[in-house]
């Protein structure tokens, strides 16, 4: 029946081609799927040893897609108000199934998620990958390094806890001390910045981390910084085939 | 040290102990294979260069890598609940308020620099420097694969960036800073009460020089003498182009290349400068120094 079913029209125009081990099948296995042709169909063997690669950026990729689906569902059961936020997360804490699980492995995976980006620059790093043609890349892997700090630090804020709003008051107080910006940074006061117009009052929306600061951090954190860092690890993605594929040794025959 | 390992144990210090953990591992790592990479006539990764299909070869390690990272994950999550405090609330500072984790070096170098320099300047060279890496470092050995030998400066100063200044100010930061961000050693007790007596001098107090005079304006000499030491630190710049400008390695990195590596290079090395200038006077039983250069308008 299985192989009467592989014969229809619905079978074939989801599966393209056989899964007999054939050098071709396993071409067409990369190419003829949207989520695996992110891959050349060939790399040099040094590029599949962890020893080399030691995997960080894979698995920081795999972190943001984990953050996105739990991010996802924590967003049913939370309201970014200071009314009901700290509510909300007792009640996802005690009442929801699985909440717990839910939270706990989107702020695990939120912290591994910094780690393996430090990890993933230390690597490529101490390879010389960031050497040419791969400049850029190192750029906007830079880039993709600070968006996954505010992404990180802007859900601090979101349980509406102690630790919480103590720890972004005291990571927010430093933009008081800008030069120029700030109305107790270098030559702030003498550009007119008073605690009311400065960049800290834009960042938290008001003087102090209050209901304003919530909503701001909420907007940035679920929609405004995932969709930029989604952008940058598109093009992240895209130069590194378009730059050779995986760095390595000039003896080695370059990959698409 | 019963007190070290509750606050080593807490769910949001996992990530510390990790990263101390894999750091030293991974540079263990990198040493093992920069070392035999630098043996031998060819590196391990040039003699790996035929191609395998990535369906399965590539495929299948990023496979079992999922499932690993996944099964970490969900072990983790199951076992460490994160923490939730009593809810927010204005009026009550927790002591010590700490940032998260990860600016927790940057929150460690207020101790030593005014928040301006800590908290802005300072995490913007890190950015810029950063994204100037691949612009400045012109060598072109060591290019994919592991290499000690051939990029000397450039691997120590990474190391000593990364290792010596971000990740160990953050263990620092979380495990030794206490109530009022007081040192104490982990086998101290976080004593809410404990008030740590500094009476802090400027740098040229030490040479008899008063920062103000008596009627609190900024005594001129002192002013030019901060200035002096903060412009002849990085004066080192230009004067070691000066003595070098003849090597070819000078002549191929250029003016601009060279003045960018020197001046971040300089402000990495200052800031050393400023922490022993803090911390070594201490066990001297002398005033730490607290600004080396006072002006109306910012204090470095």
């Amino acid at each position: 029946m299985l192989e009467a079913f592989k014969k229809t029209e619905v079978y074939k125009s989801i599966f393209r081609h056989g899964y007999q081990d054939t050098q071709r099948n396993r071409a067409l296995q990369i190419v003829d799927n949207v989520f695996l042709h992110l891959h050349p169909v060939r790399v040099p063997r040094h590029a599949t040893n962890i020893g080399y690669t030691w995997g960080m950026g894979g698995i920081t990729f795999l972190l943001f897609i984990v953050l996105t689906i739990t991010g996802v569902i924590l967003m049913f059961y939370y309201r970014p108000t200071a009314q009901y936020a700290y509510e909300d997360m007792k009640y996802l804490m005690n009442d929801v199934p699985f909440g717990p699980l839910i939270r706990n492995m989107h702020r695990w995976a939120a912290h591994a998620m910094v780690l393996t980006v430090m990890l993933h620059m230390f690597r490529v790093f101490l390879t010389g990958s960031y050497k040419p043609p791969r400049q850029f890349n190192w750029v906007v892997g830079v880039i993709l390094l600070v968006l996954t700090l505010l992404l990180s630090f802007s859900g601090y804020l979101l349980p509406w806890d102690q630790l919480a709003i103590w720890a972004v008051t005291v990571g927010t107080n430093m933009a008081r001390a800008t030069p120029l910006l700030g109305h107790e940074g270098p030559f702030g006061p003498e550009l007119g910045m008073r605690i009311d117009n400065d960049v800290r009052f834009v960042l938290l929306g008001g003087t102090e981390v209050g209901p304003p600061t919530l909503l701001r951090f909420y907007v940035g954190h679920c929609i405004f910084l995932p969709l930029i860092a989604a952008i940058f690890m598109a093009v992240h993605f895209w130069r590194v085939r378009k730059d050779g594929g995986i760095s390595g040794p000039e003896t080695g025959k370059r990959t698409a | 040290m019963q007190h070290f390992i509750e606050i080593l144990t807490k769910p949001d210090n996992i990530p510390i102990t990790l990263l101390l953990v894999s750091c030293i591992f991974f540079t263990w790592l990198y040493w093992v294979k920069a070392k035999k990479n630098d043996s031998q006539e060819m590196p391990d990764e040039a003699k790996m260069d035929d191609k395998v299909q990535v369906w399965p070869y590539l495929v299948r390690v990023e496979f079992i890598a999922t499932i690993a990272v996944m099964a970490l994950l969900v072990v983790w999550s199951v076992f460490l609940d994160a923490p939730l405090e009593e809810p927010a609330n204005r009026a009550l500072t927790p002591n010590p308020s700490k940032a998260p984790w990860y600016f927790l070096g940057l929150q460690e170098m207020l101790v030593y620099f005014d928040p301006w320099i800590a908290g802005v300047v300072l995490p913007t060279l890190i950015i810029v420097g950063l994204m100037a890496i691949p612009y400045v470092d012109i060598n072109p050995k060591g290019n994919g694969y592991y290499t000690y030998k051939e990029r000397k400066f450039a691997v120590l100063t990474f190391c000593f960036g990364f290792l010596i200044l971000w990740v160990s100010l953050i263990v620092l930061g979380t495990f030794m800073r206490g109530p009022g961000w007081n040192f104490f050693f982990p086998w101290e007790k976080w004593d809410p009460h404990y008030v740590a007596v500094l009476t802090n001098v400027d740098l040229s107090e030490y040479f008899g020089i008063p920062t103000r005079l008596p009627d609190n304006t900024i005594n001129p000499v002192a002013f030019v003498f901060g200035a002096a030491c903060v412009f002849g630190f990085y004066a080192i710049g230009p004067i070691y182009w000066y003595l070098k400008r003849n090597d070819e390695i000078m002549q191929k990195l250029g003016l601009l290349r060279y003045a960018i590596v020197s001046f971040l290079f300089l402000t990495m090395m200052g800031l050393v400068i400023k922490i022993i200038l803090r911390l070594a006077p201490l066990m001297f039983g002398i005033n730490p120094v607290k600004y080396v250069w006072v002006t109306p308008w910012f204090n470095i």
